[in-house]
């Protein structure tokens, strides 16, 4: 099933200005649901572009944005066509009708931005509020939660994201760069949302934090089937968390498909700027000096487990 | 690039562009003065004239010359209405034209030739004053490129002890962080709105407070780069400008100077054109 499908879907920074600038062109992707979907490419590839069209930020310039089959930059005047003949709307006065599609558009336009998640790159400066849990709230208050809701969500979100209850009553200008990261991302886990996209959510964190919340992400997405999306340009990440993987070059798509089918194709990879992860390449070289492992190998875990599968074929080789 | 550029500045390549900006300045001066000097048809011809060749050099698209004008046209249109109905002249286009008011009373609508002139003239007068600063300085000069010539042109007031280095500097820093904090407002928004922030609906009162979430960061983050910026400008030892040397030099050219000698002659020229008795003559 695709969660979310972009077709032909073109973006223009600054249009009708000298600094007219094409940042997406012809992007078609799937992202299928109930999964973690790694995005990569090279700076000014276009990721950061393609996650604000997700949840309605940006508007496409060309093509359609769809989530679960639904256009989400439609306007109610070009659904009415199609609305009309659905069977809620059917047995309505025409007008009575179209009244409830534009009530029905608005309210789906409303709800994009709590319903697609998106944690922005370097999220840390969106914090203003007082208080860590008045900062964690306030998309849950904008969604319109009640205060009790409120009241279990955020401990719920902050404990999440792994840090501490005690700094619920802290100012958020007062904590560390990887604390305040932590935080605004849990000001978006707090909406739980059905799709969670992070744009880098681990640049310039310690490789334990990093660890930690790429952990929590997937935990988050194995506990509640919603269907992640992460920008990241560390493919050890990427291998190690992502079950699909796209790559993103000079504006357009150069691949999509499971890590293993990405991963495969190095010297694409090789040609727009990006690596296959270290220990693959490691392996590759292995298998070039004639040592039996497997070339598609990708995390640490699976080359140890090649390594002693192939020590044990020479023991059992030796006696 | 876009951190440079900003506002109305339109990157091109074009002999105004490369233009030494005190020779700019200067010119955009005169060219107005110029403009103000017109009085009858042969002098606005010219002036057109001179307004359209700048253009032409100056590579900036039609449209975005049309653009800066469009704002103005209600207050073309007001000022031409005055100048119809309210000049007084000698020859008189409608002498019968009346419109009924009440009871007995009519209102005579007197039209003037010398009126229509005179709105003719006030247009063009304010058009070509826009297309003239806007081609000779806002499009072609960048505000920081701008800043350095106003500083250089009023070093002379130094001597009375005015701070001229201190507010050019003062200057070309809000504005190379203007674009700066632009942008950073639309990335603050941006990640407001993606917690559902909503700044278009509601009351005054209930937009402003949605603001909030918005002008804090910013704040925040501005004071941050102020902070930053103070320190990297210690650490590298400045300390206002006393003996300071440049990395851009402005030098003037012999295509600068000719440029405003050039001006300096059609305004002269000018002139010499409202003397000649053709046509309406402007008071
Ligand atoms: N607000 C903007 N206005 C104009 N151009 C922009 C804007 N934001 C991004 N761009 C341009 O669009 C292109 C794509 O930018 P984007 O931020 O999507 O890249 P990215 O793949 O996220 O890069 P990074 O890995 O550095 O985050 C870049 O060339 C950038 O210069
Ligand atoms: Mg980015």
């Amino acid at each position: 099933m695709d969660k979310i499908v972009l077709e032909h879907v073109d973006f223009v920074y600054g249009t009708g200005t000298p600094f007219e600038h094409k940042a997406l062109s012809d992007v078609s992707v799937r992202i299928a649901a109930d999964r973690i979907t790694g995005v990569i490419g090279h700076t000014g590839s276009g990721k950061s572009t393609m996650m604000a069209l997700l949840n309605g930020l940006e508007k496409p310039t060309a093509g359609k944005v769809l989530l679960d089959g639904y256009d989400v930059n439609a306007t109610a005047k070009e659904l009415y066509a199609d609305w009309l003949k659905r069977p809620e709307y059917q047995n309505m006065r025409k007008s009575t009708a179209k009244k409830a599609i534009r009530a029905e558009v608005e309210k789906r336009r409303r709800n994009l931005c709590f319903r697609v998640g998106l944690v922005m790159q370097y999220p840390e400066y969106q914090l203003f509020e007082e208080t860590v849990f008045k900062d964690i709230s306030y998309g849950p208050k904008n969604m319109g939660l009640s205060e009790e809701e409120i009241r279990i969500r955020v401990p719920e979100a902050l404990r999440f994201c792994g840090l501490d209850e005690s700094l619920l009553e802290k100012s958020p200008f007062d904590l560390s760069g990887g604390q305040k990261r932590r935080v605004a991302i849990a000001g978006v886990i707090a909406m739980r949302p059905e799709v969670l996209v992070l744009d880098e959510p681990a640049a310039g964190l310690d490789p334990l934090g990093r660890e930690q919340i790429f952990e929590k992400i997937r935990q988050y997405q194995r506990s509640t089937h919603s269907t992640v999306i992460i920008v990241s340009h560390s493919m050890e990440d990427m291998a190690e968390y992502c079950d699909d993987m796209v790559v993103l070059a000079h504006s357009g798509i150069v691949a999509q498909g499971s890590c293993e089918e990405v991963f495969s194709q190095v010297s694409m990879l090789d040609g727009v700027g990006l690596d296959i992860p270290q220990i693959t390449q490691l392996m590759r070289i292995l298998r070039a000096r004639g040592i039996d492992v497997p070339e598609n190998v990708y995390t640490v875990e699976q080359a140890a487990e090649a390594l002693k599968r192939h020590f044990q074929s020479l023991k059992g080789t030796d006696t | 690039m876009k951190s440079i550029a900003f506002g109305q500045y339109y990157p091109a390549n074009s002999p105004i562009h490369r233009m030494d900006p005190r020779a700019k300045v200067i010119l955009t001066v005169l060219y107005i003065v110029c403009t103000f000097l017109c009085r009858n048809v042969l002098c606005f011809a010219a002036i057109l004239l001179s307004a359209v060749l700048l253009c032409l050099v100056s590579r900036i698209p039609l449209r975005m010359i049309l653009r800066s004008i469009r704002p103005l046209i209600m207050i073309l249109a007001f000022t031409s209405l005055i100048n119809v109905f309210m000049t007084k002249g000698e020859h008189l286009l409608t002498p019968t034209w009346q419109i009924p008011l009440w009871g007995s009373r009519v209102w005579r609508i007197k039209i003037y030739e010398e009126g229509l002139w005179n709105a003719l003239f006030m247009i063009l007068r304010i058009i070509i004053l826009l297309i003239g600063t806007s081609v000779l300085l806002s499009y072609t000069t960048t505000p920081i490129a701008l800043t350095d010539a106003l500083e250089r042109l009023f070093s002379p007031l130094k001597k009375i002890k005015v701070p001229v280095h201190d507010i050019a500097m003062m200057t070309t820093i809000a504005l190379r962080f203007i674009p700066t904090l632009m942008d950073e407002t639309q990335r603050i928004m941006n990640a407001q709105k993606a917690r559902g922030a909503d700044f278009s609906s509601g009351g005054l009162i209930r937009r402003a407070k949605a603001l909030l979430p918005v002008l804090v960061p910013l704040l925040v983050s501005a004071f941050n780069r102020a902070y930053e910026l103070a320190a990297a400008m210690e650490c590298r030892c400045y300390h206002g400008g006393e003996g300071r040397t440049r990395l851009k030099i402005l030098r003037l050219r012999f295509s600068d100077v000719f440029a405003v000698m050039l001006l300096v002659a059609f305004g002269v020229g000018i002139f010499f054109l409202n003397r000649q008795g053709i046509g309406y003559t402007m008071k």
